[in-house]
Parts: structure tokens; C-alpha cells; sequence
């Protein structure tokens, strides 16, 4: 047998059910990588989808990330909510950062006003910037900053430290079942980036 | 007779038309046997390869405190080993015995797509250079785990996260085009009169499996791209300097994550399916619902991939969300299991090789499944996340589910791959040895991980060292077992009892209708419709 006649047999073994030839195949093909690059682009559709997704539900515990205004319209006394801040450095970032105080109690409606210290150990200037992130998550969209320095980056000169300031109110909406929350701040070098 | 006769002439003379000699005929070859065989040659000597990586690590085990490797390199080693095994040799596993077997089973000459068929797998071997070879660069292998979590992999990453990239790459694309050609095959080169009802179980199983691959290799694919620039060149997707988030990657990466996890186990339902009547001299029990059931396994696996993010701090609501969906995928696959024991009952069993690792492969799946049910649940996962219990679940899916299955497979398609029997003493000696081994290799490791004891860890406290040993004593007996399979299977190749076109009584399939070893072309023209009723798997 010769390859044509083979090709002419494989052409002739379709389905005759449904009257398959090789430019069906063809047409498989196609709509299959249609597919294909429908889902490798839902991979990268999957990036704002997550954040809209966080954002409505506030999930992931991420904070309104400019400052809003006070809104409340009175303060609710009979609850105490505990706030606790927490401080952490990523890779490679040799400052000193820390909450001046590590935890403070508010009613749900107060504004409260509390700063972190800074100084950058290093010997050259480092612009600094700070990322929150609330727990348990749910709460961050009950948790409104009105006033940040991690609305800002942060150039420290080498050697140099400052006092940051944080104002914020916790939302009378917050779920009674949430009575402690915990304010965490990542801090990153970001004097790369920013240049 | 004179079928036969024929069956032989047209035989010989494609052998001196279309066969090339020497490494050209494998270079070059678009025959779906040829490449099958390829594929199942490479993904064993992955095996083996990834195998020697879990022998280090063993080693290293044996005894608390370090002995043999630094904590970074025991690091790549875990990686490398996770992602060989994966990538390198479940999948192509899966790959061969779809390249072999789909054809023959559909009465189709050869697979739809053949010269695309080359490519796929001549690429394969590129991708596991690259990661192996990174072995021997600078910056070493791949550290940070086969899940490659951001920021491990981008702000930690030692600097090989471009080859990993590529690498994956690389594999990704090969899968992908295996899968489309899988399914292509299936939907137009089915011989005429199969319908899908009509279609063995195994080709359902392969069939669904394509699908999820074509929907989730690209995710994966975006989500490595994703990785590659923010190490370097300066996104921010999972940095949340930049305003990315790296829980972010797990969603995306599970997303991927889990689907894949039933790539590699979907396959090994079907071979398992196709063995177990053989042996039981029975029809499969419930055909139309293994059916149903493979689908709505594939079709629920796109939706419980947080249960690997149990401990991210999800809300409750989604914690239950996961673990329900996740407990509802069960259902599914406990109507596998019943099928297959129901198969069995009052069925005139024998307990030939392949069936014996078929059984085997019934039971222990089904103890990693239960681990698995066991980990579905929040609360407790919160104890055994990145625990040795982790990796005692998914050992027992994966070593005992999906390599048992290939290995039943082989057994069973040796005899018309090679055209001989294999050597039946030395088959019972590697399942026995790899029975034994396996399980003081992986039931040890669920008390160590309910004890605490974390995984990817080259150290461990003092009290988990008793049981260390014993596992490590059962890793190096289990590695030492695979090595009758290669003995097994070179004897196999070279010699041995001639095996008749249909050597197990109770087989029914296409496969069984042609010669042994099968000619290198099959089904140039349809075979008859009487033999594709009598492969018909549903019950009479
Ligand atoms: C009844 C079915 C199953 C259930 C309920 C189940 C559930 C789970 C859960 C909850 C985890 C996460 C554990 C943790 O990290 O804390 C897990 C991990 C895993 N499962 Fe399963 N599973 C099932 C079947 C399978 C199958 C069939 C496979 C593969 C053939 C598989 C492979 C894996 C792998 C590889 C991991 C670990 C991933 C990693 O973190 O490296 N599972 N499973
Ligand atoms: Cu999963």
C-alpha cells in the first residue's frame, strides 16, 4: 500500500455517523484552542476578578487603601472593640518599625489617633513603604482609615527617624461576633522601584 | 485465516515503506504506537529519575539531624522530585497508554493529529533538561516547592525561577497538544457504529481528562508567566509592595491545582475499569454511571480548590463552602468504588498480575481517599496542613492509585505491546515487594503528620525517629522493587512465551481483535461491526 492510499484509507475510516473528514479535525483543532486561549486568558482575568471579588466582600482583609472621610453618626458605648497592631519588615529592609502601642480599646464609631515609630538603620536613604492588612479578614471593610502614612511612601534618610501618624474609626456595622482585630503592616524597600 | 494472512502482508510492506531505522524511526515517527512507546519509556526513566531524588531524601530522613545534604539543597530536592514525578512521569504515563491504546480501541488507524503528535512528545524531553539541568547551574534547582508558592518563588526564589518557568512552559505546551489531539481522535476517528455510549470506559476516562487539561494547563501556563515577571521584570501580581497579593497565587495556582490532581488519577479509573471485568469474567458494573460519575468528578473539581487554603484565613462562609464541595466529590468516587467491587462479586475472579495491582489499587486508593475526606474537613485540616499527613494522603492517591493503575495497565498490555507474555514470577515478586514496601513506606507517614511532624522539613525532633527509619527502611525497598519492573519488561521485549492475539479469557475490546504483538498499522479499514458490540462494556 502506498502512503496515499493509506492517507486515502484513514480518510476513509471516519465516522460515518456523523460524516467526519479531516478538515472536521481541522475544525476541532480550532475551536479546542479557542479554548485554550480562552482559559489563558481567564488566568490573567482571574487578577482583577480576585481584587472586584476582595474588594466587595473585603475578604482578604485588605483596608481602603485612601482616606475616607468620618462618617459615623454617633459612637456606640456599649461595645469595646480591641485593636492590636502588629509590625513586621519585609526581605531586606533594615529599619526599625513598631507600633508606639501595641493595642488600644475603642468604641465602634470613635476616632482614635495612634502613630508607629520609624528609623532607618541603613547607611544610605530608603523609601519605605507600608502595606495593612486587617484580621480576620471580614472586618477590614468595618475598618476605615482616615488618615495613613501608608497612604504615602516613606524616604528616610540614613539614620534618620520618624513618629507616623494613623487616624481611624471602626464602623458600627461591625459584627458583634468580631471583638478583637488586628492591624498589620508589612513594611518593604521600595527605593527601586520608585526611582 | 485469510485476514490474518492479509493482516500480515500489509504488515511487511509498510515495514519497508514507512518505517525509518535506527534513531531516525524514533526522531521522526508519527505512528501512535511508536510514540506511545516513546512516552512510556520516558516517563519511566522519569520515574526512576525522580525516584533516585526520593532516595536522597530518604537518606537524608533516616536519622534526625543533617547528615548527607544541606537544608537548601534537600529543598530542591523535594521540588524536583515532586515535579518529575508529576509532570515527568504520571502524565506522559497517562499519555502513552492514551497514544497505544485509543486508536485500537477505537478502530481508527492512528491518532487524529500525528505529526502534531511527534512534537508533543520530542519537546518533553527539552522541558526536563532544563529542569534538571538547573541542577548543575549557579543558582541550583528549583527550591521552593512543586507548588511553587509567591513570594518563595519570586522575592525568595534563588534565581532559578526562569528555568522553571521555562520549563514548565515547555511541558504545559506538550500536554496541551497531546490533549487536543486526544480529543480530536476521539470525536472524529471512532470507527463507524461507536457511538460514545458504545465507547470503552477507558477512552471516556481519557476523553474527560483532555478536556480538564485543555481548560487548565493555560491557567497554569498564565499563572507561571505571572511569576516569571514579577521576579523579573518588576509586576507586581503577588507582590503586595506593588499592590499585589500572594494568597492570590494560591487561588490561581489551585485553581490549576486541584483539576490537575484528578488529571492524574481520571486515566487510572479507566484502566482499572477495563481490568477488573477481565478478570472478573463480568461486564463492568453501572457503565452509564461510571460515566456520569468521571463526569461530575471533572466537572466538581473546578470548584473545591481552596480546601488547599483552608489556613489562608478564608471567611467561614468559604471555609464551608470548600469543605462541602469538597466532601461532595466523594459521592462520585464512592460510586466508582462500589462499581468496581460490585464488578468483582460473584464474578469467577483469577488473580493474574494486572489484576492483583487492579485489587491493590481498589483498597488503597480508596484509604487515600478516605485521608483525603478526612482533610476536607476545616477544622481539622488546621492540624494536619503541611503535615506528614498531607503527604501520606496524597502518596496513597498518587503512588498506590495512579502508579499502581499504570503498572496494572502494563501488565496487561505487555502481552500485545511486545507479542510475549511476560515473565509471570518475576511480575508476582514486584507486586509483592511493592505491596509490602509501600505500605510501611506511606502508612507510617499519617501518624507521623497527626504527631506533628511538618513536611519538606531535612530535620526533625527526636520522637519521630523511630517511625523515620521504618518509612525510609520501606522507601529504599520500594525503589529497590521497581527495578523487577524494568527487568520484567526488558525480558518481556526480548523474549518469552508468544502471547495469543487475546491472552486473558474475560478481555473484550478492539485491541484483543488484531495480532500480537499489534501490527505496527491497525484499523486501516473499520473493523467489523460485530466486533465493536462485542467490545461493548455495558451489561447484558
Ligand atoms: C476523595 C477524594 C479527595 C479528597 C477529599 C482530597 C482532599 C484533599 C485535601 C483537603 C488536601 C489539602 C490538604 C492540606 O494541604 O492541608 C489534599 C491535598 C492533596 N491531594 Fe487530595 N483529595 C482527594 C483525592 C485526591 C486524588 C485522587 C489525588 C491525586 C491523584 C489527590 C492529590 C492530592 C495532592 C497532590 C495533595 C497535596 C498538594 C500539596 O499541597 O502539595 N487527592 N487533598
Ligand atoms: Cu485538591
Amino acid at each position: 500500500m502506498s502512503t496515499d492510499e493509506h492517507k486515502a484509507n484513514i480518510n476513509k475510516n471516519t465516522n460515518t455517523d456523523t460524516g467526519i473528514s479531516i478538515s472536521n479535525n481541522n475544525k476541532t483543532v480550532k475551536k479546542l484552542l479557542l479554548v485554550v486561549i480562552a482559559m489563558f486568558g481567564f488566568g490573567f482575568a482571574l487578577v482583577p476578578l480576585y481584587d472586584v471579588f476582595c474588594d466587595i466582600t473585603g475578604l482578604n482583609g485588605k483596608t481602603n487603601s485612601t482616606a475616607v472621610a468620618y462618617t459615623a453618626s454617633s459612637v456606640d458605648e456599649s461595645r469595646t472593640v480591641r485593636v492590636q497592631f502588629i509590625t513586621r519588615n519585609a526581605k531586606g529592609i533594615p529599619w526599625a518599625f513598631e507600633p508606639v502601642i501595641n493595642e488600644i480599646d475603642v468604641h465602634p464609631g470613635e476616632m482614635k489617633l495612634v502613630s508607629f515609630y520609624a528609623k532607618n538603620n541603613a547607611t544610605h536613604d530608603i523609601i519605605g513603604q507600608a502595606v495593612p492588612s486587617v484580621s480576620p479578614g471580614l472586618a477590614a471593610n468595618y475598618f476605615h482609615k482616615i488618615e495613613c502614612f501608608c497612604f504615602t511612601q516613606q524616604p528616610l534618610a540614613a539614620g534618620k527617624d520618624v513618629e507616623m501618624s494613623l487616624q481611624f474609626y471602626v464602623d458600627l456595622e461591625l459584627p458583634t461576633d468580631i471583638k478583637t482585630l488586628t492591624l498589620s503592616y508589612t513594611l518593604y524597600d521600595i527605593t527601586e522601584k520608585s526611582s | 485465516m485469510t485476514t490474518d494472512v492479509i493482516e500480515q502482508d500489509s504488515h511487511d510492506e509498510h515495514h519497508d515503506e514507512h518505517k525509518m531505522t535506527g534513531i531516525k524511526r524514533w526522531l521522526y515517527t508519527t505512528n501512535h504506537k511508536d510514540i506511545g512507546t516513546l512516552y512510556l519509556w520516558f516517563a519511566f526513566i522519569m520515574f526512576l529519575t525522580g525516584g533516585a531524588l526520593a532516595m536522597v531524601i530518604r537518606a537524608e530522613l533516616f536519622q534526625p539531624g543533617l547528615q548527607i545534604v544541606e537544608p537548601d539543597f534537600f529543598n530542591q530536592l523535594t521540588t524536583v522530585h515532586g515535579l518529575i514525578m508529576v509532570f515527568g512521569a504520571i502524565m506522559p504515563a497517562f499519555t502513552g497508554f492514551a497514544n497505544w491504546m485509543l486508536p485500537m480501541m477505537l478502530g481508527a488507524p492512528d491518532m487524529a493529529l500525528p505529526r502534531m503528535n511527534n512534537w508533543s512528545f520530542w519537546i518533553l524531553p527539552f522541558a526536563f533538561a532544563i529542569l534538571l539541568g538547573s541542577f548543575f547551574m549557579e543558582s541550583g534547582a528549583p527550591n521552593f516547592g512543586w507548588t511553587f508558592y509567591a513570594p518563595l518563588s519570586t522575592t525568595y526564589s534563588n534565581g532559578s525561577t526562569a528555568f522553571f518557568v521555562f520549563a514548565v512552559h515547555i511541558m504545559g505546551i506538550s500536554s496541551i497538544m497531546g490533549a487536543i489531539n486526544i480529543v480530536v481522535t476521539i470525536m472524529n476517528m471512532r470507527a463507524p457504529g461507536m457511538t460514545y455510549m458504545k465507547m470503552p470506559l477507558f477512552v471516556w476516562t481519557f476523553f474527560i481528562t483532555a478536556y480538564l487539561l485543555i481548560a487548565v494547563m493555560p491557567v497554569l501556563a498564565g499563572v507561571v508567566t505571572m511569576l516569571l515577571t514579577d521576579t523579573y521584570f518588576g509586576t507586581s501580581f503577588f507582590d503586595a509592595a506593588g499592590g499585589g497579593d500572594p494568597v492570590m497565587f494560591q487561588h490561581i495556582f489551585w485553581f490549576f491545582g486541584h483539576p490537575e490532581v484528578y488529571i492524574m488519577i481520571l486515566p487510572a479509573f479507566g484502566i482499572v475499569s477495563t481490568i477488573i471485568p477481565a478478570f472478573s469474567r463480568k461486564r463492568l458494573f453501572g457503565y452509564s454511571s461510571m460515566v456520569y460519575a468521571t463526569s461530575s468528578i471533572a466537572l466538581l473539581s473546578f470548584i473545591v480548590w481552596a480546601h488547599h487554603m483552608f489556613t489562608t484565613g478564608m471567611p467561614l462562609f468559604g471555609e464551608l463552602f470548600f469543605m462541602y464541595c469538597t466532601m461532595l466529590i466523594a459521592v462520585p468516587t464512592g460510586v466508582k468504588v462500589f462499581n468496581w467491587v460490585a464488578t468483582m462479586w460473584r464474578g469467577s475472579l483469577s488473580f493474574e498480575t494486572p489484576m492483583l495491582f487492579s485489587i491493590a489499587f481498589v483498597i488503597l486508593f480508596t484509604i487515600g481517599g478516605f485521608s483525603g475526606l478526612m482533610l476536607a474537613m476545616t477544622p481539622v485540616d488546621f492540624q494536619y496542613h503541611d503535615t506528614y499527613f498531607v503527604v501520606a494522603h496524597f502518596h496513597y492517591v498518587l503512588v498506590t492509585g495512579s502508579l499502581f493503575s499504570i503498572y496494572a495497565g502494563a501488565y496487561f498490555w505487555l502481552p500485545k505491546w511486545t507479542g510475549h507474555m511476560y515473565n509471570d514470577s518475576l511480575s508476582k515478586w514486584h507486586f509483592w515487594c511493592s505491596l509490602i514496601s509501600v505500605n510501611l513506606l506511606f502508612f507510617p507517614m499519617h501518624f507521623l503528620g497527626l504527631a506533628g511532624m511538618p513536611r519538606r522539613i531535612p530535620d526533625y525532633a527526636l520522637q519521630f525517629a523511630d517511625f523515620n527509619k521504618w518509612v525510609s527502611i520501606g522507601g529504599f525497598a520500594f525503589g529497590l522493587s521497581q527495578l523487577i519492573f524494568l527487568a520484567v519488561v526488558i525480558k518481556c521485549i526480548r523474549g518469552g512465551e508468544k502471547a495469543p492475539a487475546k491472552p486473558w479469557d474475560g478481555a473484550i475490546g478492539l485491541e484483543w481483535t488484531v495480532a500480537s504483538p499489534a501490527p505496527y498499522h491497525t484499523f486501516s479499514t473499520p473493523p467489523p461491526q460485530q466486533d465493536i458490540d462485542n467490545a461493548n462494556q455495558h451489561e447484558h
